[in-house]
């Protein structure tokens, strides 16, 4: 654990991308083979399967510290990380050891195999043998959410600087349905046949947000325009007689999407396409809350299926006849993939995503605006001449989004934030007037800069009246513009109501919180958007 | 019997025996000071009373007020008081005050730290029946470790960046905080420059005897590249500061005790975090409650509820004291200049 622990203080000692990157190129050459394939797993969002929950975690821990319960469920909201918490509280190592990273690891998959005390008495053992840092990783490992500063391109990149490898090869190597127990090093990196496993998806390109005007980006006759849905981000895999459903988050969501069986006696293998899964109404995508419902159901009942039926809208083709074709232009890419989909029965759960025709940016922004009443959030916007890239890199693919929704609203409860917003009130709830109440209808996390939370958190302070654990009740007082994607009907809120994507725009100085929008205005929005 | 010797107003601690107040937030016609921190020694007062090492200090900040001094130790006659300051070891004369009214005594901590630094005078306990004690790190999650291995880490982290050929800025309060750096730095490694706010503080202290190494107080005129991988000193608002781009790609780095939470470190955008407080740990916070012999405690300036809480279930009388901003947490977010 010593060698990761230096990775991981390197890491956390810089805010500079190329140190990171070097850091782990160095622990890449050097590490144990185990070590080096658990540290990939980790940093692409792989973690050992959770064996103590985290109520136990506090629980043993607030015993070995010699500690209430209590005590330490009021400090981990101010250190606003569990697995910190709990290394920052715990006696100093008494038999301290020097295991490696698997080792550790092992022990947490080998405690699913034993009792409630064997479990218990390793965890303890496991604090016992490390120190704080060793600690706090570990007890990540147990929490889960690795976000340490590393992000898988980065992770990816310092691979490459280690092994020698084309970072796009490698990135397509670490896609897919594998863990540290199924594979090797060997196998995972260095083995001639990436193509090995037929259901591994390629990385996602990812599109960057456009903020200025169109006209930017040159000659209409360069680009190709669609609709922006507003589904799951989706690859459909059709290899070897199989189909595979992947999403962005590279879940493997085969399963979950039955309606997908039936492509294959459409299509031929050897085809990858590349799309947004949206729950369909035969003519147009449904609501998000459709998708929603499917999304959280690993079996699907037959009257779901039948309600938010699943289709893909298809707007790439990365992979024909079994060749990898994502370095064609994406002109011919797209041909391919039209006359591919042309002859589809009208029910097959896949369709084209359809081009939107222009010959001016002008006429262009006039679609834009219907956004909304085709279901969608906006336009794509993508270079007829590039090819299709790895993560998100600007220039070759755009997304034009509406601009958002927005009202004004009361803030009425604050929370701490966690992590690197711990201390600082950060986590809002805000209301909007109902007669003389005031109705909560949305939370908000983001959108404000440090200097305003910084101040916000003063302000909470002084204008508290009451708490209810975390939670302060605060004056009604502070107005934000809180701006949101979309909105939809929902039984399950007070409000009758919910945000899509809900942030601050911006703190309303300038009013006073009788002005804030009503319960009333929400609701002429939801029947004119929802 | 159990006087009341001191209350709590809306101006802060009274004396009602002495007609004085302690470290008041509001202006009142006599104000006892127990240090020169802005949260505690504020303008508007009729008269002042600090101890003769941190007169100075208030006085260069404060400006012109009528301020009269008393030695650690001293006995003072107050109406029907007698006070007496005893060092508390947070930063170059800060002090406790012990009050006495009729046998009754009761002592307000101020901010302490009980570890000697080598530069302020060391803590000292005092016996008394109410203790009034700060709990800015009021949690189990705050504990130090030895100044002797921070140092080491702050020498290690200057001499790797001076090899590099970069300067290294950290970040500390003017007053307290930097003078503590400044007595701890190893001198051989390179310069040490200074932001004029802690040079003028430096300026003050080296005038009572304080023993500081040498800086350079770095001046818009001054040549930066004549003092390669040098170490500055500046206060936090300057890290990030067009002040602060004159040092080139410089490291940076800030001590404080809230550099032990990860979120803090990461939200205050330095490359490095040094665990130095100048306030007790968790375990300080304890063993100096314990040798007041003190059976009822209030807590003040920190995680008040949940310490006192904590306090309680071990025996103590513990109460909160209402403060200005009636809440529990920590100052950090808002940079409250003590509280690091």
């Amino acid at each position: 654990m010593k060698a990761f622990s230096r990775l991981f203080t390197a890491i956390d000692q810089s805010t500079k991308t190329s140190v990171k990157t070097a850091a782990l190129a160095e622990y890449f050459r050097n590490a144990p083979e185990e070590d080096r394939l658990w540290t990939i797993a980790l940093f692409s969002g792989r973690r050992p399967k959770r064996a103590v929950t985290t109520t136990q975690l506090r629980e043993w821990a607030a015993e070995r510290a010699g500690l209430p319960l209590w005590l330490v469920e009021e400090s981990y909201p101010v250190v606003g990380d569990l697995a910190e918490t709990i290394a920052l509280i715990l006696p100093p190592p008494s038999s301290p050891s020097d295991h490696t990273l698997s080792h550790w690891i092992n022990t947490l998959v080998d405690l699913s195999q034993v009792d409630q005390d064997a479990r218990k008495a390793q965890i303890l053992a496991a604090w016992d043998g490390l120190d704080e840092t060793g600690r706090f990783l570990f007890n990540k490992l147990i929490t889960g959410g690795f976000r340490i500063g590393v992000s898988r391109k980065l992770m990816t990149r310092a691979l490459a600087q280690a092994t020698g490898q084309d970072e796009a090869a490698l990135a397509l190597r670490l896609m897919g349905d594998w863990t540290p127990q199924t594979t090797t090093w060997q196998a995972l990196i260095e083995a001639p046949d990436p193509q090995a496993d037929d259901s591994r998806p390629y990385p996602f390109y990812l599109a960057y947000q456009l903020d200025g005007a169109p006209e930017a980006l040159g000659a209409p006759e360069d680009w190709l325009a669609e609709w922006k849905w507003d589904g799951i981000r989706g690859q459909l895999i059709l290899r070897g007689g199989a189909h595979h459903v992947w999403s962005r988050g590279e879940e493997l969501m085969t399963d979950r999407f039955p309606e997908f069986a039936r492509v294959p006696d459409f299509l031929p293998p050897g085809h990858v396409f590349d799309g947004e899964l949206v729950a369909w109404d035969g003519a147009q995508p449904l609501p998000f809350n459709a998708l929603q419902k499917r999304i959280g159901r690993k079996t699907v009942p037959k009257k779901l299926l039948k309600d938010a039926p699943v289709i893909l809208l298809a707007y790439d083709l990365l992979e024909s006849e079994g060749q990898d074709i994502r370095d064609r232009p994406f002109a011919e890419r797209r041909a391919m993939l039209d006359t591919l989909l042309a002859d589809l029965p009208p029910d097959a759960p896949l369709r084209a995503s359809p081009r939107i025709a222009f010959d001016s940016w002008e006429v262009l922004a006039a679609t834009r605006a219907t956004a909304r009443e085709q279901r969608a959030e906006g336009l794509m916007l993508k270079r007829l001449d590039a090819p299709y890239l790895a993560g998100r890199k600007k220039g070759d693919w755009w997304k034009w989004k509406l601009d958002p929704l927005s009202v004004d609203a009361v803030m009425i409860y604050a929370q701490q934030g966690h992590g690197r917003r711990a201390n600082l009130f950060t986590d809002f709830t805000f209301a909007a007037w109902d007669g003389n109440d005031l109705v909560p209808f949305t939370k908000a996390y983001s959108g404000l800069t440090d200097a305003e939370f910084n101040e916000i958190t003063a302000w909470v302070r002084r204008n508290t009246l009451q708490r209810f654990g975390p939670v302060r009740q605060v004056r009604p007082e502070l107005v934000f513009e809180i701006a949101f994607e979309g909105i939809q009907p929902s039984p399950r809120h007070k409000s009758g109501l919910a945000l899509r994507f809900p942030r601050m725009a911006r703190w309303r100085r300038d009013k006073p919180a009788q002005e804030a929008n009503t319960l009333a205005d929400l609701r002429d929005m939801l029947t004119a958007y929802g | 019997m159990s006087a009341t010797v001191l209350t709590f107003t809306d101006r802060g601690i009274y004396c009602p025996a002495g007609d004085f107040h302690i470290d008041p937030w509001r202006p009142v016609d006599r104000a006892l000071i127990t240090h020169g921190h802005a949260d505690h020694a504020r303008p508007g007062h009729g008269a002042y009373l600090a101890t003769e090492p941190a007169a100075p200090v208030i006085r260069h900040r404060l400006g012109e007020i009528a301020l009269d001094t008393i030695r650690f130790g001293e006995r003072r006659r107050i109406g029907g008081a007698t006070v007496t300051f005893h060092p508390a070891g947070h930063i170059p004369g800060s002090a406790q005050i012990r009050v006495e009214v009729g046998g009754e005594i009761w002592v307000v901590s101020g901010d302490y730290k009980l570890a000697p630094d080598g530069l302020c005078e060391a803590f000292e306990p005092v016996r008394c029946h109410a203790f009034i004690t700060e709990c800015t790190f009021g949690l189990p999650v705050f504990s130090w470790r030895p100044q002797q291995e921070i140092a080491a880490e702050i020498n290690g982290w200057w001499a790797a960046n001076a090899a590099e050929g970069r300067a290294s800025i950290l970040g500390a309060y003017s007053l307290g905080k930097a003078q503590r750096l400044l007595a701890l730095l190893d001198p051989g490694i390179g310069p040490i420059l200074t932001h004029g706010a802690v040079e003028n503080t430096n300026a003050v202290l080296r005038s009572q005897g304080y023993a500081l190494p040498e800086t350079r107080h770095a001046t818009p005129d001054l040549d930066v590249k004549a003092h390669p991988g040098a170490m500055v000193i500046a206060p936090p608002s300057a890290l990030g500061s067009t002040w602060a781009r004159r040092f080139g790609r410089a490291a940076t780095g800030m001590a404080s005790g809230w550099m032990r939470l990860r979120g803090v470190r990461r939200r205050r955008g330095a490359d490095r975090g040094f665990v130095l407080s100048d306030h007790a740990d968790w375990g300080d916070l304890h063993s100096a409650i314990r040798e007041t012999g003190a059976e009822k405690i209030f807590v003040t300036h920190g995680y008040t509820e949940i310490f006192s809480r904590w306090l309680a279930t071990q025996g103590y009388d513990a109460q909160v004291v209402p403060t200005e901003f009636g809440g529990e947490e920590d100052e950090s977010a808002t940079s409250g200049e003590d509280a690091a």
